[in-house]
Order: C-alpha cells, then sequence, then structure tokens
C-alpha cells in the first residue's frame, strides 16, 4: 500500500537516516522500495528490532533482513497535543501509535495512525502499513504508517 | 575475601550524607548565573550546611552527562587534591541515586574520602529537555520514534503508561492524585517554583492535554538550578554539624533487554524497577512495609504509578483505590509522596532535589514532615536504562 505524495505530520520534522555505520541502511532502503525488512537470526530464527550487529538470543553475528507483511495489532497508542517541535506548531493532535507484529516474533514499531486525529483508538485493533513516500526530500526517506482494518 | 558471601558487599550504614545545599531554583532561563555558577554555589552551601572546608572534598559524582566537570570544579574550589570522578551513564534522570550509589562505593573502596554529588542545569544556557529542535537527520533509537512526531519525553513515555493503564485498569484520577500531592507539599515549601500557586481538582482536569494520558500537570516542569550533597564514611559522619543520614542501600539497573529499541523491551509496560526494586531492598534489609516517606521522580505522574507499586507498596490492580491525595501526603497519609513538590513543583532539578528532601526528612527539618521518615525512600527516573533508588536512614536504623 503507498499514498504517493501524502504525509500524515507536516515536512520539518527530523530525517531519518542510516547511522554511519550502516546497520539500519536495508530497513531504511526496504521503506523506499515500499517493503517492510526487519532482522531474523539466521541461526536460531529469533525476530529482532531494532537492528542489531548481533542476535540477542544466539549471539549469531549480522541477522539476516526478512521481508514481513506490514500488518500488526495496536499494542499501545498515544495522542499528542502540544507542539514539541517548531514544524508541529499549529498543527493540532496526531496519534502515534506502537504496532507489534504477531506473525514476526511478536517485534513492535511506532508510526502514526492515518486517519482522523481524534478518533477513539483500541489496544488490540488490527492495522495494515501505508508506506509514506519523501523523495522530494533531502535526503530522500520513506516511513511507515498504519490504518485500521 | 573468598570468605565473603554477597551480602558483605554492600553500601549499607557505611557512608553517610553530611551536608545538603541548593540554589535558588528558577523557572528555565531564568537563572541569572550560568550553569557551572551554579554547580559551585550548590557545592559551597552543602559544605557550609556541614561545615566542612571545601578544600576538603577529594570526588565528584553526577549523572546524565552533567557539564559540570569534575577537574574544573576542583580547580575552581582549589581542592587539595582530586582522587574521583564518577559519572554515571545514560538514562537521564534515572541516575539520581546511583550517583550517589557511585560514590559511595567510591568512599568505601578507599578511592575518596569526602565525595561531592550534583547536578547542575541552565535549560537557558543550553537547550531545552521539551523541546526538540536544530535536527535535520536523525538514525539509531530516534530515527524510529522523531519522524512520528515521538520526539520529546512526554511523547516517549506516553505510551507505556497508556498500555500500563489498560493493563492494570488504571484510571486518570489516580496519576492526579500524585500531581495535586506534589502541588500541596510545595506550597509549605518557599523554595518551590511553585509556591504561591496551588493546585485543584478542577484546575488539573481543565489543564490542556501535553498528550494523553498526561495532561500538562502530570509533566514535570523545566528548571534552572543546582543541588549537591557531601557523603563520607559512616566513622566521620558525627564529626559533621548535622545530623547525619546514612545510606542504608541503593541499586541501580534495569532488567532484561530494557533498553532494546524503538520500543521493543519485552516488559514494556514498566518504569524499569522490576529487577532494581528487589535489589534495593536486598541491600537495604529492608521491605516496603518498613518505608516511612517516598520521594519518586516525576518525569510523568504515570511513572511513578508503575515505579511504586514495582517497589511493593500495592498492586497494579491496587492502584486507584492506594494512590488517592489522602493517602499522600504528609504527615499522616499512608505514604507521604514527594514531600518538597518533587519534579512537579519545587525544582526539576533532575531529581536531586528529591534526594535533598529525603535527607530533609531524615533529619526531621522537612517543610512536610511524615510521621514516620526514620527510612527515606528514593526512586529515580522511571521508565529508563539504568533507573537507580535508594533508602536514607538515621542513626536508628542502622
Amino acid at each position: 500500500m503507498s499514498n504517493p505524495g501524502t504525509r500524515y505530520l507536516p515536512a520539518g520534522l527530523p530525517i531519518p537516516v542510516a547511522e554511519p555505520d550502516g546497520l539500519s541502511a536495508p530497513y531504511w532502503e526496504g521503506l523506499r522500495q515500499g517493503k517492510l525488512l526487519v532482522q531474523r537470526c539466521g541461526r536460531c530464527n529469533t525476530w529482532q528490532f531494532g537492528p542489531e550487529w548481533l542476535c540477542h538470543r544466539c549471539h549469531a553475528f549480522d541477522p539476516a533482513w526478512i521481508e514481513v507483511e506490514p500488518r500488526g495489532r495496536i499494542f499501545s497508542w498515544e495522542r499528542a497535543w502540544h507542539p514539541s517541535h517548531a514544524a508541529l506548531k499549529g498543527h493540532g493532535p496526531y496519534i502515534a501509535v506502537l504496532v507489534e507484529l504477531p506473525h514476526a516474533g511478536g517485534i513492535r514499531m511506532v508510526g502514526n495512525l492515518l486517519g482522523d486525529p481524534e478518533q477513539t483508538v483500541a489496544i488490540g485493533a488490527d492495522v495494515e502499513g501505508v508506506f509514506e513516500h519523501h523523495p522530494e526530500q533531502d535526503p530522500p526517506y520513506s516511513l511507515l504508517q498504519w490504518r485500521r482494518l | 575475601m573468598t570468605g565473603r558471601g554477597r551480602d558483605e558487599r554492600t553500601l549499607r550504614g557505611r557512608v553517610a550524607v553530611i551536608g545538603i545545599g541548593e540554589t535558588e531554583y528558577y523557572r528555565h532561563g531564568a537563572s541569572p548565573d550560568p550553569e557551572f555558577k551554579l554547580a559551585l554555589k550548590a557545592i559551597l552551601a552543602a559544605c557550609e550546611d556541614a561545615g566542612l572546608d571545601p578544600r576538603e572534598i577529594d570526588g565528584y559524582s553526577s549523572y546524565s552527562d552533567d557539564r559540570s566537570e569534575a577537574s574544573r570544579l576542583a580547580a575552581a574550589l582549589g581542592t587539595h587534591r582530586l582522587r574521583s570522578a564518577t559519572m554515571q551513564w545514560g538514562g537521564g534522570g534515572g541516575g539520581c541515586c546511583a550517583a550517589i550509589a557511585n560514590a559511595a562505593a567510591s568512599i568505601i573502596a578507599g578511592l575518596a574520602d569526602c565525595v561531592v554529588v550534583f547536578r547542575s542545569l541552565a535549560q537557558g544556557q543550553y537547550g531545552r529537555f521539551g523541546q526538540a529542535g536544530g535536527i535535520h537527520t536523525v538514525s539509531g533509537e530516534r530515527s524510529y520514534l522523531m519522524p512520528y512526531g515521538v520526539l520529546a519525553p512526554p511523547q516517549r513515555f506516553a505510551m507505556r503508561v497508556q498500555r500500563y493503564m489498560h493493563d492494570h485498569g488504571v484510571r486518570q484520577e489516580a496519576l492526579r492524585a500524585i500531581a495535586l500531592a506534589s502541588y500541596h507539599h510545595a506550597q509549605a515549601n518557599p523554595r518551590a517554583v511553585m509556591h504561591g500557586k496551588p493546585l485543584d481538582v478542577d484546575k488539573y482536569d481543565a489543564s490542556r492535554w501535553i498528550v494523553e494520558p498526561f495532561h500538562l500537570y502530570d509533566c514535570c516542569m523545566e528548571n534552572d538550578g543546582a543541588a549537591a550533597l557531601v557523603l563520607v564514611s559512616a566513622e566521620r559522619a558525627t564529626e559533621f554539624r548535622r545530623k547525619p543520614a546514612y545510606l542504608l542501600g541503593a541499586a541501580f539497573g534495569s532488567g532484561h533487554r530494557a533498553a532494546a529499541t524503538a520500543h521493543n523491551a519485552p516488559l514494556y509496560a514498566t518504569a524499569s524497577f522490576d529487577t532494581v526494586a528487589p535489589d534495593l531492598y536486598r541491600m537495604a534489609g529492608l521491605g516496603p512495609s518498613d518505608v516511612g516517606v517516598v520521594q519518586a521522580y516525576e518525569n510523568f505522574t504515570g511513572g511513578v504509578v508503575m515505579a511504586l507499586a514495582e517497589h511493593g507498596f500495592f498492586e497494579p490492580e491496587e492502584a486507584n483505590d492506594f494512590l488517592t491525595f489522602e493517602n499522600l501526603i504528609a504527615p499522616s497519609g499512608r505514604l507521604p509522596l514527594n514531600t518538597s513538590g518533587g519534579n512537579l513543583a519545587e525544582c526539576y532539578m533532575h531529581g536531586f532535589e528529591l534526594v535533598l528532601e529525603a535527607v530533609r526528612q531524615v533529619r526531621g527539618v522537612s517543610t512536610s514532615q511524615a510521621r514516620r521518615s526514620d527510612v527515606a525512600l528514593v526512586i529515580g527516573g522511571p521508565m529508563v536504562s539504568p533507573a537507580s533508588n535508594l533508602i536514607l536512614g538515621s542513626e536508628a536504623t542502622l
């Protein structure tokens, strides 16, 4: 899924980039191609997010990057009202969700919940990912947002 | 050493706080003094309180990457020598008790004799914690959060608290009671930034959301100032002019993978004391029923709910019943909490004002003295890693 040309939050928030050592580069590059890639250990099959150089369970180095379906359920959420960044002044409330991916070992990731920012949010609700691309930005990047199923 | 058990490796009763001091506390950006000068003023005030020649200080300990560096302090103060300089790694205000544990360990190990522990903050001179500006690109932990508007501490912690409230049926009223207690105690404390600015139920309920479930009054202030205390070995504690407050225990750290990035801690809805609270009680040889008064770091009231439960004062499902205004106020509430006004209403000195208040409780000189104050617990910043805590006690508790 993707929504070209639309963005949930205004421009001007910090742009995500991989670390100088490249640890998360496959993740960000995956998002740019409309794919969700997360780490899964090639030796013990443990899922891991955010990325690390080492599998936290069996200590095998360089866990593999696996494409997973961007769907999950809301593990927690918040509705932010106060603008903690100049880019958000006058924007109004927005919702951030913590989404759990049961089909990928229960790893979690933060995104925004698309739709009415004042909607009722339920922990446990099913959501699907929506890629939000920003090719015009310098550097270009993509985010993974979520919407209710 | 091989014959000694783990229990003999302890801080219990071996060091004491002999002096405390702070600058005037200011709104953020309102300090007329730069940060380093604030640190010096607080250290000198703590030495004056103890009746100690500041030149006798031979160690420094702080946390949260304090910018007032030990060697510069030692040179500025003209101390005879410098013997220890410890900085607690990471965790922001989670380190406010760990800094004291590190100082105590230095003294017990014979590395230093007289250690100052302090925190200094001038957010006008440097940046504010509550605003995230001037950043073009981010990587690592922040890259998974900031592009989605999870920018500053309120947004970083609200989802933990939301999940905890969901799991255990905790209501907003429990958070509100914590804010009301802090403001109530601040009205008796002339040092408090919110002295003369009372809070009531209607004002809390009408206050704007910062981020749900945090109203404005669930969030700590941002302030300028400095606070310091002086530690010496227990053998020397009675040589000084104040009643000593002995360190009965301290602990820090966090549980299994508490710092897993992008909100992937296995125990997510926690204040990070699941392992740290039992460690503290074990060292102190005490339990929650022995504690007479608590100072618990309120970055956000929701973190206090979790931290108090993890320290055994109630089960999470009992939070609504336990956390009432009447139960939390001095002198005779069930558990007097944040008796100086704390981070919400005295001063956000990154929790160090809480440690000073615990010393005042043990001395019996708080502006909101608890009826039972021989054993005073301090809980450092919750929901971070490493977190930390400590217990102070009077001579009678040794």
